[in-house]
């Protein structure tokens, strides 16, 4: 399948292979069951099922696809800029991931439904979410303030794995409803959860599989092995590759290049036509590289080679599809005016950030439950009239 | 580096932890650590730094992302005559393991009629004021303390950190560790020769339970530990400048809780305020009150109180400050007490 000039990490495929020339963590990375419609060099490669799914992708769609990815990057560097300058506490970097969350998300339909994980900036992207929102609560605003069901995109789950369970019980709920299998394109839903190869190991991941299975639901695992748990490589999570855990429940399952656009695109628009139309759950192991930091309190030199780090950076998502743009017409202007829409929009990122203003500290009793709860509403109160006798008078802190 | 070859120190509560793993390490073989990011990390706090280097994969274990698993396999693993210590990575990622901890970890003992021990230590970082997201800021000490079979002990100074979590693995009854995370960077002069004979000549477990008054004072007695202890400290300097005299008392565990020293501290002062950072709502300081006022009720000037979290999830980090039981809560319960 591999038509570049990089060597293929993989020497058997289908078992993990640690520890080449230095190069610890790209687990059988591509081989011939992995799924690829454009290397990482720009071609285009045929693949009997899936080319198919990106033919009536002309150029302006490709050009949508660049340009997501593009504004998603610079969105996150600015996100990480920020976090450097202390106006956020912390940031999860997207940066590599791209193509998988991009290619997944822009197969979605308007009503299908995301839970993913914490680094998902991407997929929010696709869902039309404004993403500064998601700043809020890496600034200590909030707890992931924005309106979920007006995206059809969940808050995001920090606890690993919790999540899975919860996309298939909202397709659980689809399927009750009777939006699966009626045929009608404006109907039918399905559910995606994102979550990382660490979380493949959580029991709540196992238990989502299970019920997936078993209740036939319309749920989409779609798995972004990025080779690391924060410093742990997915060899301390599973000795073959994690495509391979959808088997064993019936569930089927796909590898695919998660690095290349058209790829993710292709195979998760089939998962979702498979759920929609009754086919039950599917499991994809999007491979990808987590370009970044785990987040910026990390430090990767602990326990990542600079070497594996090139090997990726030779991967780039966005630097293939590229090469395929220009391979196929398009002009030096239109990237430069990504480029120049790129600056404006981190600048109003920039400045959208710096304008948050910190939250009352009475809102924190403010949500805790949905009626009132007499302990509460006194702590509330008393915490009022704590607050109002500091004014005026100097507090010790 | 051997932990017993260095004198005195100053060092990080971290370090010491470091430390105190370490000795346990090179003292007995069957001592082992496992969590998230332990080894080539050294843990995202760096508690564990250089220990896998230094004493290989097989003992310092990276594990599989999956706390339930973790703590499930220590169990196995103390069954097979281990002891395991686990890190879970923050506070509020224990729960996937809660399972394991209250259905097997804390009752095996009990159910085998006292034939099968698990000293299993379970380390947990925890507690807010490190303008953390979500899940990384929490105190739940107190669900551990309410399940019996568990014990339950939190140090607040570097010197307490490496001898607690020395007789927390020699204990063989599980042992929940909460490290104060705030904490984790304050320093302190420790001969950790000293410390180690002291250990030796003590016994393994002697005095794991046993609350210090750190500050002796005549008016009041502020009861905390783990991250609060010196928030008390502050208290009690403010308090004292303004006439009050505290006496702190730092807990160190909360299961058991040593009610011998808090009690003739009351009986002492006749007021108490606990503090500490979990909802005071069921929390470890509704214990100590009841207790308290059974036991000195005649010499109580005040009633008994508490300043902690409020019943909210633990709330953003902007807003934390106003949250936690910082020094103006505790000045303001002490003069309440004080007003009686
Ligand atoms: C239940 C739980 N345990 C531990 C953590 C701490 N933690 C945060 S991210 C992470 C690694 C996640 O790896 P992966 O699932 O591969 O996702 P990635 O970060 O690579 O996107 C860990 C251990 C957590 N958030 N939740
Ligand atoms: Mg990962």
């Amino acid at each position: 399948m591999q038509s570049s000039s990089v060597p293929s990490l993989v020497k058997e495929p289908g078992v993990i292979q640690p520890d080449l020339d230095g190069v610890t963590t790209p687990v059988g990375s591509f081989d011939d069951d992995l799924i690829q419609l454009l290397t990482p060099q720009g071609e285009r490669v045929h693949h009997e099922t899936y080319s198919a799914r990106v033919e009536d992708l002309d150029l302006h769609a490709l050009q949508g696809l660049y340009r997501d990815m593009a504004l998603v990057r610079r969105f996150d560097n600015e996100a990480t800029a920020l976090q450097r300058q202390g106006e956020l506490g912390l940031w999860p970097q997207c940066l590599g991931q791209e193509a998988a969350q991009i290619g997944s998300g822009r197969a979605l339909a308007t009503q299908d439904y995301v839970f993913t994980s914490y680094r998902e900036h991407g997929v929010a992207w696709t869902r039309g979410l404004d993403l500064r929102k998601i700043l809020h609560s890496f600034r200590g605003q909030d707890h992931g303030g924005w309106d979920s069901a007006a995206h059809n995109f969940h808050l995001y789950t920090l606890v690993i794995g919790s999540h899975a369970l919860h996309a298939t019980g909202y397709a659980m709920g689809i399927q009750r409803d009777g939006d699966v299998g009626t045929g009608d394109p404006g109907r039918d839903r399905a559910v995606v959860s994102y979550f990382g190869d660490g979380a493949t190991s959580q029991g709540d991941v196992s238990e989502a599989l299970v019920f997936a299975s078993v209740t036939a639901a319309p749920v989409v695992f779609f798995c972004q092995n990025n080779q690391w748990a924060i410093s742990e490589p997915t060899a301390r999570q599973s000795r073959v590759p994690l495509v391979q855990r959808g088997g064993g429940f019936g569930i089927p399952s796909v590898r695919v290049d998660g690095n290349d656009v058209l790829a993710c695109y292709a195979v998760t628009q089939e998962a979702l036509e498979r759920a929609r139309s009754g086919g039950g759950p599917t499991f994809i192991e999007a491979v990808t590289y987590r370009m970044g930091a785990h987040t910026t309190s990390d430090d990767p030199t602990r326990y990542r080679s600079r070497a594996e780090e090139d090997y990726w950076r030779q991967r780039d998502p966005i630097a293939r599809l590229r090469t395929l743009l220009v391979a196929e017409g398009t002009g030096e202007d239109f990237f430069e005016g990504i480029e120049a829409e790129s600056e404006t929009y981190a600048e109003d990122v920039r400045a959208y950030c710096r304008a948050l203003s910190s939250p009352d500290p009475i809102t924190m009793f403010d949500h805790v439950y949905a009626e009132d709860h007499p302990l509460v509403s006194a702590e509330r109160a008393w915490f009022a009239e704590y607050e109002a006798g500091f004014t005026g008078e100097e507090a010790h802190r | 580096m051997s932990a017993s070859a260095i004198g005195t120190q100053r060092i990080t509560m971290a370090k010491a932890i470091n430390l105190g793993l370490r000795r346990a390490l090179e003292r007995d073989e069957k001592v082992m650590l496992m969590g998230q990011d332990i080894g080539a990390l050294g843990g995202v706090f760096r508690v564990t730094d250089g220990l896998q280097k230094d004493f290989g994969e097989e003992r310092v274990v990276d594990s599989p992302l999956a706390e339930s698993g973790i703590i499930g396999t220590a169990i196995g693993l103390a069954l097979a005559g281990y002891r395991p210590v686990c890190e879970i990575q923050f506070d509020g990622f224990i729960f996937p393991g809660y399972d394991q901890i209250t259905t097997q970890l804390a009752k095996m003992h009990y159910r085998s009629r006292g034939r099968l021990n698990l000293p299993v230590v379970i380390r947990v970082p925890f507690g807010g004021g490190i303008g953390a997201v979500e899940h990384h800021s929490e105190s739940p000490e107190a669900l551990f303390a309410h399940t019996p079979g568990l014990r339950v002990v939190s140090p607040a100074n570097p010197a307490d950190a490496f001898t607690m979590i020395q007789q927390a693995i020699a204990s063989p009854d599980p042992v929940l560790f909460f490290e104060p995370k705030a904490r984790y960077w304050d320093k302190a002069d420790i001969d950790v020769r000293a410390a180690g004979q002291a250990l030796d000549l003590g016994g393994d477990t002697v005095g794991l339970h046993t609350a210090r008054v750190v500050t002796p004072g005549t008016d009041i007695t502020v009861a905390a530990y783990g991250p609060t202890v010196s928030t008390a400290l502050a208290a009690a300097g403010v308090a004292g400048q303004e006439g009050t005299s505290v006496e702190v008392i730092d807990l160190r565990s909360i299961s058991p809780i040593d009610f011998d020293t808090l009690i003739a501290s009351v009986r002492r002062t006749g007021r108490l305020v606990v503090v500490h950072e979990a909802p005071v709502f069921f929390g470890a300081g509704a214990e100590i009150a009841a207790r308290v006022t059974e036991h000195c009720f005649y010499s109580l000037q005040a009633p008994v109180l508490r300043v902690g979290g409020f019943h909210v999830p633990y709330p953003v980090a902007n807003i934390e400050e106003e949250y936690l039981p910082n020094l103006d809560r505790v000045l303001h319960a002490i003069d309440s007490a004080m007003a009686h």
